[in-house]
């Protein structure tokens, strides 16, 4: 009965709008819009949208940037992975942090650092390069969209690296490592042929979950990608913001399309596994057995990112407090609090607290009763499916049918439905954070609590939710930066009308003034990092005596 | 063509006193020489040290030869060194044939040779028609019996058995252990057993050193 009522508010919220948002998009794709004085069914869209200049190249671009920083993510993540596994993943505590800001944040950063005006160039100018004016090349927006492949790949690697390692406690890497040498393979042979086929089809999800967001990104792509002709998904931006208001109908197309690539995209990804999978297998019975990773080169890959990574943070927050800083000089002539005392910043910060929060609480309130229906009903939920779709369809692909949808319902772009719209891709990072260990949980405590004449109620309330109260958090945390690091359902949900720091960031990102665009995208990057360490600091002042409660128990 | 180890000490990380008194310890080819003694003592872990494995942090004195060549200088894989241990660490990943190739050595070239090393090999084992299956499927005793098969195909010049046969029920243990001992003869290699079981050890034949 719990799990029917569960099952039906998921299904309402996330499942409902989904499949609305895509019905919408399908009708306008076709012709279809009767809110623009468009009712007639053709494939007009699509001509439109094929005939308009540098289609085909932005097609190109995108399966060329999607497929690419995909590829290069998943081979450093798992390459660097191996170092990791030996120290047990101490390293990968340093890294942690980077995972919590927003990919905005990061690409305004990387943009700052490697454009021709960046950091880069004014740290070796000009004693090294002789330039006085920042040189005309382009590095950031470059055509061939190689800034997006880096910064895609600086935000995606630590991620897999993290989902590696966790994949990797489920995996024998020790006895199974010696068994390999044993038999005269070298590590990183036992690496490839051995540990890497068995961790595979554990992170295969979440790999799929990279491959679609990369074919499909937006805001990294409107601040390092090319802007002429742009990625696919910004071409589709650009239509559903047009003046003109049947340019909606060819970006609808385009947005039926960008769905049909990530599909697309999925197919050819699982089909290059299967022929890796055959080529590997008829290796290794041929007998090959040599290393097939440069470990000098995965090992400077690695470190030339996290010093990318941690530079773009760096700059961030120098250009925030710059006053006067003419190139080349290596650091800010003058500096100053005045970008961080106007109060520009103010509203849009509130507007972000106000909606992480209020998405973090209904979304705790779901998972909660998600996994409490399940311990009632003793069975998992059959709707495993709709937690993965939000994850792998394209935000842009549907999002815009989804307002079209809500106008339908009465439902006015505003705080409510951007709220709804942030709840379909927050709830399954929650659910999937506290599920491992909500499960986890030592049943003997449940048990004892039944024992003493504890209710289902009492048991929940009094036992499970105090005990879980870490791993709660954490998820909350990992909603808020979730939250936070939304744009295009922020955008197309509030009609441009409801500004976050992540919306201001990406529209100012374009704008000349640098030290502005630094405090948006710092404050961006720090919520989340505050919404962490709170996560850490709550359970551990209020459960200061409960050492049982630091550890094992919950996890 | 021995095994060597002479004035062998190790002590685990963060320790201070080493795990056993100084071990010297011959082992001739084709023997079986039997380590026993309680748990915890260091057994596996002069293994793992003779084998290459040893996790950082170990602190060690004494040396290793195989053959009169110096072994502790070398990495696992050149060391040539097989290991058996209490679990088969079948590669679940790959058929019961596929785990065989992974041991059979780069030399021996061409599909159709490769295949009838690994085909004869699992008809050494009892297994002839096993290729394609996959090793969860196998019992206790095939899974042993695999795992040698797969360690003598890397052609290795020392075994290293670690409890290999603890997991078996007694009626089989007896069998797959003249297995095992019957193929160290066969290869004439010296063979090292690790075990609490003092019926492997009056199997074994060999000199026994309890630490």
């Amino acid at each position: 009965m719990a799990g029917r009522l569960v099952g039906l508010a998921v299904a309402l919220g996330i499942g409902g709008p989904i499949l609305a948002g895509l019905g919408f998009t399908l009708l306008a794709g076709f012709g279809w819009m009767p809110a623009i004085g468009q009712a007639g069914l053709g494939t007009a869209p699509w001509a439109a949208a094929f005939a308009a200049p540098g289609f085909a190249t932005g097609l190109r671009l995108t399966l060329w940037t999607g497929l690419g920083a995909t590829v290069l993510s998943l081979g450093l993540a798992l390459a660097l992975a191996q170092g990791m596994a030996r120290d047990g993943g101490r390293r990968m505590r340093l890294i942690a942090p980077l995972l919590a800001v927003p990919h905005a944040a990061l690409a305004i950063g990387l943009a700052f650092l490697i454009a021709p005006s960046g950091w880069i160039v004014r740290l070796v100018s000009p004693w090294a390069t002789g330039w006085t004016t920042p040189p005309a090349f382009a590095t950031t927006g470059d055509p061939a969209g190689l800034a997006l492949i880096l910064g895609l790949a600086l935000k995606e690697v630590p991620f897999l690296m993290l989902i590696t390692l966790a994949a990797l406690s489920r995996v024998p890497v020790a006895a199974h490592m010696a068994a390999g040498r044993a038999l005269g393979h070298s590590p990183a042979s036992v690496w490839v042929r051995v540990i890497v086929p068995q961790l595979y089809p554990l992170i295969r999800l979440p790999v799929y979950v990279v491959l679609a967001f990369s074919l499909s990104v937006v805001d990294m792509a409107l601040i390092l990608g090319p802007s002429n002709p742009p990625t696919l998904s910004v071409w589709i931006l650009r239509g559903y913001m047009a003046p003109d208001p049947a340019m909606a109908l060819p970006a609808s197309a385009a947005a039926v399309m960008q769905l049909g690539i990530v599909a697309c995209g999925i197919g050819l990804w699982h089909l290059a596994e299967r022929i890796l999978a055959r080529i590997g297998r008829a290796e290794l019975r041929r007998g090959r057995r040599g290393g097939v990773l440069p470990q000098g080169a995965v090992r400077l890959a690695g470190a030339l990112g996290a010093g990318l990574a941690g530079g773009s943070l760096l700059v961030l927050m120098l250009w925030s407090l710059a006053w006067r800083w003419p190139f080349p000089a290596a650091l800010p002539e003058t500096w100053s609090l005045r970008h961080w005392t106007g109060r520009g910043w103010g509203a849009a910060t509130l507007e972000t607290l106000w909606i992480g929060a209020a998405v973090v609480a209904l979304c705790a309130l779901l998972a909660i009763a998600w996994l409490e229906a399940e311990d009632r009903a003793g069975r998992r939920l059959p709707l495993t499916a709709l937690v993965a779709a939000p994850l792998l369809i394209p935000q842009i692909g549907f999002l815009q049918g989804l307002n079209i949808a809500f106008l339908h319902l009465g439902l006015p772009p505003g705080r409510g439905t951007v709220i709804w719209a942030h709840l379909i891709f927050v709830f399954p990072y929650m659910l999937l954070a506290l599920s491992g260990p909500w499960r986890a949980l030592e049943p003997g405590l449940i048990r004892s609590a039944a024992a003493l004449g504890a209710g289902p109620w009492r048991r929940l309330l009094a036992v499970k939710l105090p005990v879980l109260l870490r791993p709660i958090l954490t998820a909350a945390a990992i909603g808020f930066s979730v939250s936070v690091a939304q744009y295009v359902p922020t955008l197309f949900m509030g009609a441009g009308r409801i500004a976050t720091l992540t919306t201001e960031a990406v529209a100012l990102s374009s704008s000349a003034d640098r030290r502005v665009v630094g405090v948006y995208a710092v404050l961006q990057a720090i919520l989340p990092l505050a919404a962490f360490m709170l996560a850490i600091a709550v359970p551990g002042a209020l459960h200061r005596n409960r050492r049982a409660l630091a550890g094992e128990l919950t996890r | 063509m021995s095994l060597i180890l002479s004035h062998v000490t190790l002590v685990p990380p963060g320790g201070t006193q080493p795990l056993f008194a100084p071990l010297d310890l011959t082992v001739a080819p084709g023997a079986v020489s039997t380590v026993m003694g309680a748990s915890g003592i260091g057994k596996s872990s002069l293994l793992d040290f003779i084998g290459g494995h040893l996790p950082r942090g170990f602190v060690t004195t004494g040396g290793v030869t195989l053959d009169g060549i110096d072994l502790l200088p070398l990495p696992a894989e050149q060391r040539r060194v097989g290991m058996l241990f209490q679990d088969a660490h079948l590669f679940p990943h790959l058929s019961v044939g596929d785990n065989l190739a992974f041991g059979l050595g780069p030399d021996l070239r061409g599909k159709a040779a490769r295949r009838a090393a690994v085909e004869q090999a699992l008809e050494r084992a009892g297994l002839a028609g096993f290729a394609a299956r996959d090793p969860a499927t196998l019992s206790g005793g095939q899974r042993t019996r695999v795992a040698l098969m797969r360690a003598l195909l890397a052609r290795p010049r020392a075994l290293l058995l670690d409890e290999p046969f603890a997991r078996l029920d007694a009626a089989l243990r007896a069998e797959i252990r003249g297995f095992v001992f019957e193929h160290v003869r066969r290869e004439n290699i010296p063979a090292l057993l690790v075990t609490h079981d003092a019926e492997d050890a009056r199997a074994a034949q060999g000199p026994v050193v309890t630490l």
